[in-house]
Order: structure tokens, then sequence, then C-alpha cells
């Protein structure tokens, strides 16, 4: 079970490490900084909007998980800085990530 | 260390041509052999090539066709700073004492791959750079009350400096009003805010003070060099609203040299996009947060091209292999005052800014007569 397979079901993960019982990202096989082997975390995550813009109707946000874990994610409502959002939808499509907020 | 220099330089137009990267590359270094015929071919002992072209063993491909046998041949790639990172290795060899004299072309295509960092999955579907340069400017205007006219100057700017450089793509000058009204690529990004790929070619020769000393009356050195990587995924980078690799490269490369920030009398900085402009003159001290704007408004108002006098990408275009060097050749030019209509007053010290994938990683070039 990696993040990457867990994506392509449409599951978002956070990649942890056991060892410094912190989260890893971008996600890897090993911890960046005591190189053991990662797991992954599965959860009800919530994000912080951190920055958006805009491109015709659609909305491209940085999201924030975790204090670390920032994405780029696709959201259809006006975002607001600070809001607080979830994963609606994820997966893997032409081998790059995507993912949606609200 | 021991002192570099550099010898000889050649460059074509930067342009929308559909040509093989072999007969790219080889335009630049043709024309440098061309103008300084003195160089002994024999005596260069060193091919770096740098691009993101995909087409294999170029730097051996290069020295073949200009009839080089040298002892390093190799490419380097490193985004859209993989010229300077180039002259840095070069530099090197030669500090090292490897190498005694290097030639570094760089080239690129208007389609090279390099345009997209296929790798940073975390941007999701937002891989394109004009997404993180809408980014880059909504939060920069947020953060600082800037408008989208305040930036805009960027690109009137450099189009307007670019019409005093024969090698440079843009052949018109535009008003605020023309950048404004240009195609809408976000709702933070319009087209003559962004440089275009293009096709071209820049060649440098480097060398040890020795051979310097004996091809060049009018000897450039490389007396500061700062590099540093942050990360290279773009939702790393620990600030949105200036570049945290360029700072900590300008401090390294201006404390190698012995200058301060206010010591540089010209400078290219690496404006992909209009708010890269203002960011990296913050972030290199030029001026201080938020007020970069208001420097670039003065200088385009005095008509002083203290920055970017080439045009920088936006004016110039930006076939990112080749882009550092042409950066280079530009300061090079300036100090030795034969940049003809952009040339500056009192050039004696002049700095190079160039980055990679929204400012994840930059290096800083401080040269000097």
């Amino acid at each position: 079970m990696s993040f990457e397979s867990e994506l392509s079901q449409g599951i978002f993960c956070i990649p942890k490490c056991n060892s410094c019982k912190e989260f890893v990202w971008p996600p890897t096989e090993f911890c960046d900084v005591c190189n053991e082997k990662i797991t992954i975390e599965k959860g009800d995550f919530e994000g912080k909007i951190i920055e958006f813009s805009k491109q015709n109707e659609d909305y491209f946000c940085i999201v924030e998980f975790e204090k670390k874990v920032r994405i780029m994610a696709k959201m259809l409502k006006k975002p607001n800085i600070d809001q607080t959002v979830k994963i609606t939808k994820c997966g893997i499509s032409d081998n790059s990530y995507f993912f949606y907020v609200n | 260390m021991s002192k570099v220099g550099i010898v000889a330089y050649g460059i074509t137009p930067f342009t929308k041509e559909d040509q093989k990267i072999e007969t790219v590359l080889h335009s630049s270094a043709n024309k440098l052999f061309q103008k300084n015929p003195s160089i002994e071919k024999k005596d260069i002992d060193g091919v770096l090539v740098s691009t993101n072209n995909n087409s294999k063993y170029l730097a051996p491909v290069l020295s073949e066709m200009v009839g080089i046998q040298p002892k390093i041949a190799h490419s380097i790639e490193s985004l859209c700073n993989s010229g300077t990172n180039s002259l840095v290795s070069a530099f090197s060899y030669i500090s090292s004492g490897l190498a005694d004299m290097v030639l570094v072309s760089g080239a690129e295509r208007y389609d090279s791959p390099g345009q997209i960092l296929e790798w940073d999955n975390s941007r999701g579907e937002f891989k394109h750079p004009i997404f993180w340069a809408s980014i880059f400017s909504k939060s920069y205007k947020r953060k600082y009350e800037i408008t989208d006219e305040q930036l805009a100057t960027v690109s009137v700017k450099n189009h307007k400096q670019a019409q005093a450089n024969p090698n440079a793509l843009s052949k018109k000058t535009y008003s605020i009003q023309d950048v404004i009204n240009s195609k809408k690529l976000t709702d933070d990004l319009r087209l003559l805010d962004c440089s275009r790929p293009c096709t071209g070619s820049a060649s440098i020769i480097l060398a040890s003070e020795e051979i310097t000393k004996k091809n060049s009356e009018n000897p450039v050195w490389i007396s500061g060099i700062g590099q540093k990587t942050i990360s290279a995924g773009f939702t790393k980078n620990p600030s949105l609203t200036s570049m945290e690799s360029t700072k900590i490269a300008a401090q390294s490369a201006l404390k190698m040299s012995k200058h301060s920030i206010e010591d540089v009398d010209v400078a290219e900085v690496h404006d992909a996009f209009t708010v890269c402009e203002p960011m990296a003159l913050e972030s290199l001290g030029f001026t201080s947060p938020g007020k970069g704007t208001s420097m670039i408004d003065d200088l385009h108002k005095t008509n002083n091209f203290k920055i970017n006098p080439r045009g920088g990408l936006i004016g110039t275009g930006h076939p990112l292999g080749a882009t550092g060097i042409s950066q280079t050749i530009e300061i090079v030019q300036q100090l030795q005052n034969n940049a003809e209509k952009r040339q500056t007053d009192k050039a004696n010290v002049g700095l190079i800014h160039n980055m990679s994938a929204a400012s994840t990683s930059s290096t800083v070039l401080v040269l000097e007569k």
C-alpha cells in the first residue's frame, strides 16, 4: 500500500515516518530525515487555503494539511484565505495527480 | 582560489525558428570562434553544454562539430538556471586546475521539454509555470497592495529595452494598457506578463588568469558565485512573495566578491514573469520588500537600463539552457563598455540572477573588470 496506489483509488493519505513521528512530503518511499521506510496515514484531513487564483470558471488553490503537506487543488466555489476545506475528489490521470477541495 | 575570467563569447538571435538542437548549439559556438580567431581550439580542454533538450551526447557532438578534442565534455541540465550552473561548473574545473580553458554553450528549442517539471506532482494538474506565476502574482499583490498595472510596467520596460538588443525576440513596444488587454491566461496573469520560450544559443569561453590576460585586452572576471536549492517542488517554497533561494545565493555571491549590493552598477535578473522582477530585486537586496515595483517604475520613467538592459527574459525570450549564458554575455558587454544603445553609465560591477522552477533554486554571479 503506497500513497500512489491509494490515490489511484481516489483515497487521499498522508505519508508519515513512524520513527520521526513526522509527516513526509512530497510522497516518497523513505523518510527524508531518518531514511526509514514510511507508512501512510488515512484520515478525513482538513486543509487550509493558503493562496488561490482562477482560470476560466475554476479556482486553483494551494492547500495546506497538517501544517506541512501542501498541494495545488481545484475548487469550484470562490475560496477564502485560511478557509478550512476537505478533499472531495482525487486521483491520478495521465500520470498527474489531481485534487478537488471544498 | 585562482581567478577565472571570460575570454570570448558568441550569441545567436532568439527566434521561433524550427531548427535541430545541434544546429542551434553550433551556431553560437561558431560565432564565438569567428569573432575570436586567435583562440587556439587545441587549448580548450573542457566543453560543457547547457540544455534541457533530450538529444544525447551533445557536448561531444558540439566538440566534434567545432573541431575540439577536450578532456572534459558533458551536458548540464537544471531547468531555467542550467546556463549559470554550467558556468559555475566551468569555473570549478578551472579554479581547481583540472582545466585551463572551457567552452560553455547553451542552447534550446522553442518546444523544450524543460518548461514542465513532470516530477512535481504536488502541483496536481497545475504543472505549467503559469500556475505558480499566478499564485506568486496573487500573493505578492495581496501582501503589498500592488496593482496589475504596476506589474505590467515590468513588461513595458523590458520590451522597450529589448528594442535596443538586436538578438531579442521582441520587436515591439507595448503600453500598460496593451499588457492589461493581452490574452488573459488566469485572473492574475496575462500573455504579456510572460517570457516566451524560443530557439536560441549562447556560448562563452572561461579561462585561467594567465590565459585570460593573454587573450583579452579588456578582461572580465567572475568574482562572486552563490547557489542555493531549497526544494524541487513549488509547494515547498517557504514564501510566495519572496525568493528565498535567491536571498541566500545573493549573500554568498556578494560575500565572495567582497562587494555589497550597492556596488552593483548593472544587473540581469530572472523575469520569467512580471512578478519575478520585483521579487528578485527585493530578494537580491536592491530594494526593500514590497518596493520592487516602485524601483522599476523609477527606472522606466528615467530610461535607466540598470536592470535587465538586454530586455530580460520577457523582452529577449527564454531559451532555457541559453538564458543564463545570454544574461552573462550582456553583463560582459556592459562591463566592457560595448553594449551600444543599451550601455549603462560607469558599469564596473555587474550581477546575474538566474533561477529555476519558481525560485526553488537560484544562481547568482558577480562579474567585474
